[in-house]
């Protein structure tokens, strides 16, 4: 779409009130810290309408950078008189947006990736939908955020200390991680996690990538009866799956043994790798197996050499569900386990419960990076199995 | 799966259908077709047919089997708990069949046949240590039977000791093991047990190990006719001995209720006709029984000397109402009714707690449902309309936490909301807020529905998306170019464009948070819990595992209907994972 827009300066008088008004906002909140609410907003509305001014009309565009990098300094010595350290930071970010700032309003910049059509109105709507959006991202994504400095708090707290906020290295330190890394409680909860996952994962992926298979044939008798009952552990809310198991499980002896919080887990991941899996076959070209046959190959090389490999993808990423599942279960090891199989969960469940300490925060932190390493390859794992059945051109 | 590629009857190609549809084709043209074997054309298909069928099955039987073992039976036995009531009619058989002619309704006490029956059972089951089981049981339907029974486990023993005090006042022998062996048991056992004694006796002077097992008691014939509830009860006593104790009757003396059937016995009968071994001792106590100065108690007057409970006909009532095999007591329990004469009827004001939980549980589902909705709207709707390149990096911000640890999640939640967390921090340092009075946002339902709002929010985000992104953008351009406002084109053109992936999403999410049990548990407090924190609780630690199981049914039911709702609505085949 051609860009007619057209970008030219905006009056004076639109440019300072708004600029002012981001001003005044901002002035809320530095002046409530320091005193007086209402000096604030007065001070920041003065202060950025006259640093626009000054930008548009004595610097204007030719000495942008200068003007920029003028902001920057400016709020970065008022945040240290004004706060310190933090200050410092928040000082330096405030100038770099405003900076922006003031040049996207006052030259009009921001009707750039607009229809030159829309009305005053209409702009201001669709920045404030942008923003709204914006915080429900941050409301997304700031408490993964937060647990990863407080990790690395020099403190016992869950909360940042004056330190931390200093920036002092004093207010780090690793002794979170070395706890989790030297506690014989948390490695024994670690290996019976990394026990309990992969076999878990590979029991449902087996069984259930072979009945995928199945279930994919043209002529399954009770396919939909068939499918619900394969589906159900992802359906059934998991406090009565492991009221059920508990009930069921300790009738047979199962209770508090790692084979039975292996196959509970098992069942648990089937449905991923089910969904997973039969979403692959959906796409897979029947007319290749039947090659295969016709030139020789009985089905179990067939199998291996032509279908598993198409539906690898797939197979993987049904799998990484159902290990991740089973590495993030709590409920069912609560009930089904004994105190033999703490996993990394139960750990972190009770000492939340309990309130213990914060290395929680430092486990957190790992699995939150393993989650990401996940993430990447499940995404990845899909694009390719895409690519591979002709779905998207990507 | 009921899409075009997996229904036989819509592929185009070589597939045994349309193979045997072509035949029969080909037969209304004239004779059989036969294939290369000579067998009817017909034949050989549906023999291939029926040989593909097997081979699905055969790939998702092992599967099956696994799950039905696995997870479905548990989910049965769950339901079978529900209602599943042996342990009164197990606990106490005689009572349950004495109570049976009882009219609970005539306000008095049943008769003295059922204070004996009691009177046996609770004796049993306190040796075999399952009168406090009982006991519990019974006091999820009235308070105090708990106490009750426990008392009586170790109170019964006064009523046989009345007797066993007078029979050994007048015979030592009567508060021995031996000679009561010898009354009871056959020759030739109490023979074989004298010389096991011997053998015994001998090997320990040798200073030898010596590890053979007792000889086992028999009862003799002729005095089961002479003392029938004597020889009853000892026959019980001595393969109780045996079986659970790993003792014998030899070296024991029996249970004091043994010495009331004993009284029982000589009572009713004469012993003078008796010549078997130790025939004087069971003729004094014969005579002793008869002298009237012989101290007796009523079974009543014992019980009601334990507790006086005993005499309240409300105990027993309760005893009679549940004695049934099945009951529907638990599922009554559960929404706060009990059973009374009249049938099921619902509990005093101060005792409803379940109505409460079903309700609470109701509301914050729907409220963290109803924030879902809000919050995900704008954020699906912003990532349908943007560039496949930024859609794709904005939709990583909402991948991150569905893949992220929800025990990680909740855990910075609890960091975020404590009243020394950030957020109150940060409220302080600005100012907002004063030092004094930081805002209580944890351990209520505020914490729960933003902790479990900010879970469960990508489950809603992902379906609202996968819809969004099917609506064409031209009809909303439409709407404009033909007049509309914003405002217009969004509500009467968009927004019911999008009904759907609300209806996916409010679904699953509604499904999602009326089950969950970690976050309300580590967030929730006491006012922000649901009925899953309940279940766990009787499970763990009141141990009321039919209750617990009938609240669980409950809940899977309204589960279940969802779920078909959400059938009916989305199709269970469209549920995607991860966009």
């Amino acid at each position: 779409m051609p860009i007619l827009t057209e970008i030219k300066k905006q009056p004076m008088s639109f440019t300072l009130p708004v600029v002012g008004a981001f001003g005044a906002f901002a002035g809320i909140f530095v002046g409530t810290a320091n005193g007086s609410t209402f000096l604030g907003i007065l001070i920041g509305f003065a202060l950025l309408a006259a640093l626009a001014y000054v930008a548009l009309e004595v610097l204007g565009t030719e000495r942008e950078k200068q003007a920029k990098w003028g902001i920057i300094g400016l709020l970065v010595v008022l945040g240290v008189l004004l706060g310190g350290l933090p200050g410092l930071v928040l000082g330096g970010l405030f100038g770099w947006f405003f900076g922006w700032l003031v040049y996207w309003v006052g030259m009009g910049r921001y009707r750039a990736p607009l229809p030159p059509y829309l009305t005053g109105g209409q702009v201001l709507w669709h920045y404030s939908f942008r923003v709204l959006c914006g915080a429900i991202f941050v409301f997304l994504i700031t408490p993964i955020l937060v647990v990863m400095p407080l990790s690395f708090n020099a403190e016992d707290f869950f909360t940042f200390t004056p330190e931390m906020l200093r920036f002092d290295p004093e207010g780090y330190s690793l002794k979170h991680y070395r706890d989790f890394f030297t506690s014989s409680e948390w490695q024994q909860a670690l290996r019976n996690s990394v026990i309990i996952a992969p076999v878990a994962t590979l029991l449902s992926v087996s069984f259930g990538t072979l009945a995928a298979i199945g279930l994919s044939s043209e002529h399954v008798p009770f396919r939909r009866a068939i499918m619900a009952i394969l589906i159900s552990p992802m359906i059934v809310p998991l406090i009565i799956s492991a009221a059920g198991m508990y009930f069921f499980y300790s009738r047979i002896g199962l209770q508090g043994t790692f084979a039975g919080v292996i196959l509970a887990h098992a069942a648990l991941g089937i449905p991923f790798v089910i969904i997973t899996v039969t979403a692959t076959l959906v796409g897979f070209d029947r007319s290749l197996t039947r090659a295969s046959a016709n030139l020789g190959a009985d089905p179990v090389r067939t199998f291996f050499k032509i279908q598993m490999p198409l539906i690898l993808p797939g197979v993987i990423s049904g799998g990484l569900f159902a290990f991740i599942t089973s590495f993030d279960e709590v409920v069912i090891v609560l009930f089904v386990g004994s105190a033999n199989q703490q996993t990394l969960p139960w750990q972190m469940f009770t000492g939340l419960r309990e309130q213990i300490s914060p290395t929680i925060l430092a486990v957190a932190t790992i699995l939150v990076a393993i989650s990401i390493a996940l993430l990447t390859t499940v995404e990845l794992l899909r694009r390719r199995s895409e690519k591979m059945r002709g779905l998207s051109p990507g | 799966m009921t899409d075009a590629t997996s229904d036989p009857d819509k592929i185009e190609g070589p597939t045994p259908d349309n193979a045997l549809r072509a035949a029969d084709a080909a037969e209304n043209l004239g004779g059989p077709v036969l294939a290369a074997d000579g067998t009817p054309l017909k034949k050989s298909l549906a023999r291939a047919l029926r040989m593909q069928k097997l081979r699905a099955l055969a790939l998702i039987a092992p599967l099956l089997i696994f799950v039905l073992v696995t997870f479905i039976a548990p989910i049965a036995d769950m339901l079978f708990r529900s209602v599943e009531n042996q342990i009164v009619s197990e606990t106490l058989p005689r009572t349950v069949a004495a109570l049976e002619d009882w009219d609970a309704e005539s306000g008095e006490l049943p008769g003295d046949a059922v204070f004996e029956a009691a009177y046996t059972d609770i004796f049993i089951a306190a040796e075999n240590k399952r009168h406090t089981r009982l006991g519990t049981r019974l006091n999820y339907e009235l308070t105090g039977v708990s106490s009750l029974f426990r008392k009586s486990g170790r109170g019964l023993d006064d009523i046989g000791e009345v007797y066993l005090d007078q029979f050994e006042d007048l015979d030592e022998n009567w508060d021995e093991a031996l000679p009561w062996a010898e009354l009871m048991g056959t020759e030739a056992s109490v023979a074989a047990f004298r010389e096991w004694e011997a053998a015994e006796d001998a090997a320990r002077e040798a200073g030898r190990d010596f590890d053979e097992p007792i000889p086992s008691f028999e009862l003799r014939a002729d005095i089961s006719e002479t003392l029938p509830r004597t020889a009853e009860m000892y026959q019980r006593f001595a393969t109780f001995m045996e079986v659970e104790e790993e003792d014998s009757a030899f070296e024991e003396e029996p249970w004091s209720i043994v010495y009331t059937r004993l009284y029982e016995d000589l009572r009713d009968g004469d012993m003078s006709s008796y010549d078997g071994p130790r025939a004087e001792m069971l003729q004094a106590a014969d005579a002793l029984v008869d002298n009237p100065d012989f101290e007796t108690v009523t079974l009543q007057d014992g019980f009601e000397e334990i507790d006086e409970d005993w005499l309240d006909p409300e105990v027993w009532r309760t005893i009679q109402t549940y004695s049934p095999n099945y009951t529907s007591g638990y599922f009554l329990n559960a929404v706060d009714m009990q059973k009374t004469p009249d049938g099921p009827a619902l509990r005093d004001e101060d005792e409803r707690i379940y109505g409460l939980l079903f309700k609470r549980t109701m509301f914050m589902s729907l409220m963290i449902t109803f924030s879902c909705i809000l919050l995900a709207y704008p954020v699906a709707y912003l990532l349908s309309n943007l560039p496949m390149r930024s859609a794709n990096l904005l939709m990583i911000l909402v991948l991150l936490p569905f893949w992220t640890s929800l025990l990680v999640r909740t855990s910075a939640w609890k960091v975020m909301l404590q009243q020394q967390g950030v957020i109150n921090d940060v409220l302080v340092w600005l100012g907002l807020v004063g030092d004094a009075e930081r805002l209580v946002m944890i351990n209520n339902q505020f914490g729960t529905i933003v902790a479990m709002t900010h879970i469960l929010l990508p489950f809603m985000i992902l379906p609202m998306y996968s819809v969004m992104s099917t609506i064409p953008p031209y009809y909303v351009r439409a709407a404009k170019s033909l007049g509309a406002t914003n405002w217009t084109a969004f509500w009467r053109v968009y927004f019911p464009q999008s009904v759907p992936g609300i209806g996916a999403g409010s679904i699953l999410v509604f499904i999602l948070a009326i089950g969950y049990y970690i976050t309300p548990e580590i967030v929730g407090g006491t006012t922000g819990t649901f009925i899953s924190n309940r279940i766990a609780y009787h499970i763990s630690s009141s141990l009321n595992w039919g209750l617990a199981a009938a609240l669980g049914t409950i809940l899977l039911a309204v589960v279940l209907i969802l779920y078909w709702a959400y059938d009916r609505i989305v199709g269970i085949d469209n549920v995607k994972l991860g966009g």
